[in-house]
């Protein structure tokens, strides 16, 4: 894979945080690649290091406990790394660009929405205030918030949680970057409206080559929009495949179970639904092996635990990590 | 299950909540946001009631109000029996424990000072309940039922991924064993699997202690699994309520059919152009006159719906659905 071919390439991503129990390892060597003007998948258990590894992308890691440990992320051949804080000014917004998981974290409670969207505006360009109110109403239609110019006025307490998700939206696509990182852009949308976002997502794909990385627990979204899919368990990526590949032949015991677990329409409602037994384990006490086995229901050797099993291309562009004698 | 016999635990009427809608140099209230325009629905015991509808429909507005975190601008809130819409804050107290709501955003509601064991315990505090021993035992145990480590509760919300601080606001509101909770998108946050634990823990608990719900969620499968009926809104109003099977298999408004449709398919191979909405989302702070929804699609007969009291009406046993004019076939 040549690497014009990659906007983004994620190397062996190890990110740290040093709380008051101790350091805690929360991605540990994560490795993926976003293709130009493609949307790559990114699922996993709740937990699993998903935010952290968009936040050490973004170099948005809690200071100054937070801290990437090991690995590199290039950026169009770049290493992000040895950006200073004047050339990340400069790259946020109009070369990478992240919506965020929690609007209410991520937005200001204390500014209007108005003021928000002016900030992101004038980040990289002059406009007149006149210029800026027009943007500002142009963007939030363009998101489908009604009464824009109202809304403008108002603080995000008095948003609905939708609202909020698409003010960030807005903000994220004001510079039309060329990277997209979104956390769970669609969690507090109607399908009507996720399908109006996802929509404009994809225009701005057609239209400027834009690439996404996404990261959504909706596999229905998955399915729908990605073109790989990367599936990560425990700090780790355990399998990655073309999207149709992954639905049709899941690998990995994890992502056999997640599948397993799509709730379905024609459930019997109110019946149990089918869910992998047990939880993750605690961060502070991952082992260095396969994370998923007391989980798997699969049988392994004692080794297996100790020791991290190999990520190994088992059909093209199809890759798994698993022990030899892991098979269902 | 003998649905008919079931006492109603909660009785919505005609609950309307509006917002100033400030502007100008001196902020003066100049419209108003009507995001919940006429709500009546009620909630049996042991019963799941799903809302679903647009972003902004005043989903949100409508579960802070029947907890009381709002004062309702008109209607009428009851609670086993008791007329709770006017009554203080002090009187509210007891009635706290009994109805709960587990918020969309944990981001809003866990306190980011306080350590998770001291965000657990706070509702025992504040009912008087339990020695510190015990206490400290209840705060591990509603960690286990929620799926994380009990090493979790020396640490503070920040320090969690978005999925365990909403597992987190589920297990403080389940502390208290109440009797209704009002659930705002649950399980948003979480991957499938644990979303289906978490469903999975929600069902016994209503099988244990007939534990009512007002289920609020975007996930269609998910409202189907967990409801007993469905209400759908648009725009501050209740278009269409029934049977969660029926809704699902015979939709009759035309929102209604617009959502069922939209649900994403997981899997790739039955992939299809989108259909999307026309038309401009309406505001609460503007209303269109008449059904909001025809105005939006600009439905041919929508003006006949101007001026009409677009009420509720029952077509089958159970199955309520807007009158109106045109969309409803
Ligand atoms: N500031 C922090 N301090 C300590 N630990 C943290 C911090 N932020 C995240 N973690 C831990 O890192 C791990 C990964 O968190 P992350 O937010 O990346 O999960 P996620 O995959 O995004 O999950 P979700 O789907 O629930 O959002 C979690 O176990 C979390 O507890
Ligand atoms: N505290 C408030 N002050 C003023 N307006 C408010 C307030 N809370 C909500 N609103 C308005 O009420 C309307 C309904 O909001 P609500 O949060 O109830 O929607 P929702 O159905 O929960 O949407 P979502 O699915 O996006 O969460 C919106 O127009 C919102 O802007
Ligand atoms: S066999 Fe190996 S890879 Fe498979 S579940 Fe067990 S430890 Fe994990
Ligand atoms: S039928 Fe009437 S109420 Fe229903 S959507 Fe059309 S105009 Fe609105
Ligand atoms: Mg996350
Ligand atoms: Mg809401």
């Amino acid at each position: 894979m040549s690497a014009a071919e990659n906007i983004l390439e994620v190397k062996d991503l190890v990110t740290v945080f040093d709380t008051d129990a101790g350091r805690v390892t929360a991605v540990d060597g994560v490795r993926f690649e976003v293709k130009r003007g493609k949307t790559l998948g990114l699922v996993g258990e709740s937990g699993c290091g998903k935010s952290v590894t968009a936040f050490s992308i973004n170099r948005l890691l809690p200071q100054p406990h937070g801290k990437i440990a090991g690995g590199s992320i290039s950026f169009e051949g770049r290493n992000l790394a040895g950006l200073s804080v004047e050339e990340l000014r400069q790259f946020r917004g109009r070369e990478i660009s992240m919506i965020f998981q929690e609007p209410m974290t991520a937005l200001n409670p204390v500014q209007t929405v108005g003021k928000q969207l002016a900030e992101a505006i004038l980040l990289h360009q002059k406009c007149s205030s006149r210029e800026i109110l027009q943007r500002s109403v142009e963007l939030l239609t363009k998101v489908r918030i009604p009464s824009p110019e109202v809304r403008l006025q108002e603080y995000p307490h008095q948003l609905s949680g939708g609202m909020r998700q698409r003010v960030m939206i807005a903000m994220a696509l004001v510079h039309k970057p060329k990277l997209l990182i979104a956390d769970e852009p669609t969690t507090a949308l109607d399908v009507t409206v996720q399908a109006q976002i996802l929509d404009l997502i994809n225009s701005l794909q057609t239209e400027m080559g834009m690439s996404v990385l996404l990261i959504t627990h909706d596999l229905g979204v998955i399915a729908e929009t990605c073109d790989e899919v990367v599936v990560m368990y425990a700090g780790r990526v355990v399998e990655r495949a073309p999207v149709a590949e992954i639905f049709s032949s899941p690998r990995h015991a994890y992502t056999q179970g997640l599948l397993q677990s799509i709730p379905k329409i024609e459930s019997v409602p109110k019946s149990r639904l089918k869910a992998i037994p047990g939880s993750v384990p605690a961060i502070e006490t991952l082992l260095p092996g396969c994370r998923f086995a007391e989980r798997s229901g699969r049988p392994h050797l004692p080794e297996h635990l100790n020791q991290r099993p190999p990520f190994i291309e088992i059909s093209p562009q199809h890759w798994v990590e698993q022990c030899p004698v892991c098979v269902a | 299950m003998p649905r008919l016999r079931r006492m109603s635990l909660l009785n919505v009427e005609n609950l309307k909540m509006h917002f100033p809608v400030r502007g100008g140099i001196l902020m003066r209230a100049l419209k108003t946001c009507k995001a919940v325009d006429g709500v009546s629905i009620s909630v049996s015991e042991g019963e799941t009631l799903g809302l679903v509808g647009e972003s902004g429909c005043g989903k949100t507005t409508l579960g802070k109000a029947i907890v009381r975190l709002y004062q309702p601008t008109d209607g009428k809130l009851q609670f086993e029996g008791q007329d709770i819409t006017r009554v203080s804050q002090r009187a509210l107290r007891p009635i706290r424990r009994d109805i709960q709501m587990i918020f969309q955003d944990p981001a809003e509601s866990l306190n980011p000072r306080l350590t998770v064991r001291d965000i657990l315990e706070e509702p025992f505090l504040i009912q008087k309940q339990g020695t510190t021993a015990e206490r400290r035992q209840w705060v591990g145990e509603l960690l286990d039922k929620v799926g994380l480590a009990s090493t979790a509760a020396d640490r503070f919300p920040f320090e969690f991924s978005g999925g365990q601080r909403q597992r987190i606001g589920i297990a403080r509101a389940i502390a208290l064993k109440p009797k209704l909770i009002v659930c705002d998108e649950p399980v948003s946050a979480l991957d499938v699997s644990v979303q289906s634990q978490v469903l999975n823990l929600m069902l016994d608990l209503q099988r244990e202690m007939g534990l009512s719900y007002l289920f609020i969620a975007h996930g269609l499968s998910v409202v189907k699994h967990m409801s007993d009926r469905v209400a759908v809104m648009y725009l501050g109003k209740i278009v269409e309520l029934a049977p969660s099977e029926e809704l699902y298999h015979n939709p009759r408004h035309a929102y209604t059919k617009a959502l069922l449709d939209a649900i994403p398919v997981p899997d790739p191979s039955k992939r299809r152009p989108r259909r999307l909405l026309s038309g401009d989302v309406p505001s609460p702070i503007d209303p269109p006159k008449g059904c909001a929804f025809g105005h939006r699609m600009k439905h041919p007969k929508w003006e006949q719906s101007v001026g009409m009291d677009l009420k509720l009406e029952e077509i089958s046993p159970g199955h309520w659905v807007q009158k109106c004019p045109c969309c409803v076939d």
